[in-house]
């Protein structure tokens, strides 16, 4: 190979490997300029959602289409707010928060404990909650709500929030991430006397810090988009969840799509808002909840 | 010396008692709220169980079932959605990875969150803004596609489109995930093996196959289960966008077992419905494993 490099540089003729990055950035020209239009598809539906909110319904309707809104209206948010829109916001708010403060906590204790105690029945307990995580989760929802609906659950607060403390991928989370807490510090703080209940709540949940984040960050945001539930298990207008309410305003406004787009923004903007604000413990959780376990 | 065998004991004992109450409330929950409710669903759906009835049936749930053209209709849109979204996902997951693993930190920040931003958002803001999209007087695609002499097409309307429009829409929602997963693992690669390989002129494609693709294993098996298993259970996009319709061309078994049991209060056949995609779920998944983890170390 070193002898052909050596001819081409002989015959003035341009080394392999400069034709090379020639080549490649034929390639990289046509593989960014796809990616850029994917790009743009992917930003498309987020743009159309937040002009739209500000267009009036002529507008709105109009072929062909206004790709800006010149005479911006305040009056789909308006009409939007004639629906209990903030209480829907509040109990979405209430509902993640609540669920969210309970997944860290009941997840944390447990994960901690499958990874660091050795203790008959552990290798059972993490089997069951790994076989439960590969079934689908929506094929217990109707059993779930014939359960829920013979406690009388159905439309409360506790209905919706209880049930999904159970799911264990928080537990399967905090287990992978527990061990790699070293060992040393436990004997350590043993030693110095520390009773177990102080010694997690001293040591080692701070060492827990970054995935009780990706885990708080994802359950909010879980619960928030939990259609399936939030649909089956609400009854009255007053117990809707934001995205919720906003899905059966569709049938109040169908074409009236200025009112609608102002209805999703606000359905997904708080998600999108705690999700750019937290990426970056976001990204490490998903790539935390992926290692090999 | 028989006192300090029954201290360490105490010790031990202590620590396995510690070990329980710390689990307790998670495996409490998970008993009451998961694995209860997975039995009772295997129970119900023996039985004709509606609002007023509950009587044992036997296996008739499951032989109405594959005798019920809606449901193998059913069945078989479910088996499109996977056969046609997991290999798209995949396939535009591994290309724009590779295409923004090695930018700058700033710019991948970038691409990941736009990639990530339909899969973030509530699925209703998602099927309100494709709903006009689609729509057939009013909607932009129409417009583009005039632009370009097509016809208007009502793409959710028609029978032959309003499957793949909603797959269009469900690809969208699922590459957030596998993209973060691929940078990740693609940034994990030893550049020093891809150097190795330009140095013996190996072409791109040539890296990818040889070098990239196998080193990516262990991640496409984790995407490939976990992308199946979602799609399997789409529901919002299909209960939003089209209701199953038109003519049940997009219904699917998981909107099949919410229209048994909420639109009908069917809950035996809802839960006979479920078992049947939980384990046609199972068994895809244990071949997923068998197939691609052969050489993959979990």
């Amino acid at each position: 190979m070193s002898s052909s490099i050596q001819a081409n540089m002989k015959a003035g003729l341009p080394s392999p490997k400069v034709r090379k990055k020639r080549e490649w950035s034929i390639g990289k020209i046509i593989s960014n300029f796809l990616l850029i239009l994917s790009t743009l598809f992917f930003i498309f539906p987020f743009y159309w959602i937040i002009t739209g909110a500000f267009k009036k319904q002529t507008v709105a309707t109009a072929i062909p289409p206004e790709w800006f809104p010149l005479h911006p209206t305040l009056q789909n948010l308006s009409d939007l707010f004639k629906n209990p829109v903030w209480r829907w916001t509040f109990n979405s708010f209430l509902i993640s928060f609540v669920e969210m403060i309970a997944v860290c906590l009941v997840a944390s204790l447990a994960g901690y404990v499958l990874a660091k105690k050795v203790f008959p029945g552990r290798k059972l307990i993490f089997g069951m909650f790994v076989a439960a995580m590969a079934l689908p989760k929506q094929v217990i929802l109707v059993p779930l709500f014939t359960m829920l609906a013979d406690f009388g659950w159905v439309n409360t607060y506790h209905g919706l929030i209880l049930p999904a403390i159970g799911w264990p991928f928080g537990v399967f989370l905090m287990k992978q991430f527990s061990q790699t807490i070293p060992s040393e510090v436990m004997e350590a703080s043993r030693i110095d006397g520390c009773s177990e209940i102080r010694m997690f709540s001293t040591i080692i949940l701070p060492l827990l810090t970054p995935a009780l984040g990706a885990l708080a960050i994802f359950t909010f945001i879980g619960s928030w988009n939990d259609y399936f539930s939030q649909l089956i298990m609400t009854r009255s207008t007053s117990m809707m969840t934001l995205p919720l309410g906003i899905a059966t305003l569709q049938g109040e406004f169908t074409t009236n799509y200025g009112v609608m787009m102002a209805g999703a923004a606000l359905a997904s903007v708080p998600m999108i808002a705690i999700f750019l604000l937290f990426q970056k413990a976001f990204t490490q959780g998903i790539t935390m909840g992926a290692v090999k376990g | 010396m028989e006192t300090r065998v029954r201290k360490v004991n105490q010790h031990v004992l202590r620590d396995w008692l510690m070990s329980y109450l710390f689990l307790l409330p998670a495996f409490g929950f998970f008993l009451i709220f998961v694995a209860y409710p997975m039995l009772k669903g295997i129970y119900i759906s023996f039985f004709n169980y509606s609002l007023r009835k509950f009587e044992f049936t036997g296996l008739d749930n499951y032989i109405s079932l594959f005798h019920n053209e809606t449901f193998l209709k059913s069945l078989w849109n479910t088996s499109l959605l996977v056969i046609i979204t997991v290999p798209v996902v995949i396939v535009f997951s591994i290309f724009v990875a590779m295409n923004i693993y090695k930018k700058k930190e700033f710019a991948r920040s970038f691409f990941r969150g736009v990639f990530y931003l339909p899969a973030v958002s509530s699925v209703v803001s998602i099927t309100v803004v494709w709903g006009w999209i689609y729509h057939p007087n009013y909607g932009i695609l129409n417009y583009i596609t005039g632009l370009f002499g097509a016809d208007p097409i009502s793409w959710l309307g028609n029978t032959k489109t309003a499957l793949l429009s909603i797959i269009a829409v469900l690809i969208t929602t699922s590459v957030g995930q596998p993209i973060i997963l691929y940078v990740a693992s693609l940034g994990n690669i030893p550049t020093s093996y891809i150097e190795a390989a330009q140095i013996d002129r190996a072409s791109s494609w040539q890296i990818f196959r040889k070098i990239i693709w196998p080193m990516l294993m262990p991640t496409n098996l984790y995407i490939i289960v976990i992308t199946t298993i979602n799609t399997f259970q789409c529901f919002a996009l299909i209960q939003l966008l089209t209701s199953g319709g038109p003519f049940y061309s997009t219904t699917t078994v998981m909107y099949g077992v919410y229209e048994q049991a909420f639109k009908l209060g069917n809950f035996g056949m809802a839960s006979a419905m479920g078992i049947v995609l939980a384990v046609v779920i199972g068994i895809i998944s244990t071949i997923q494993f068998k197939y691609l983890g052969s050489d993959v170390e979990y």
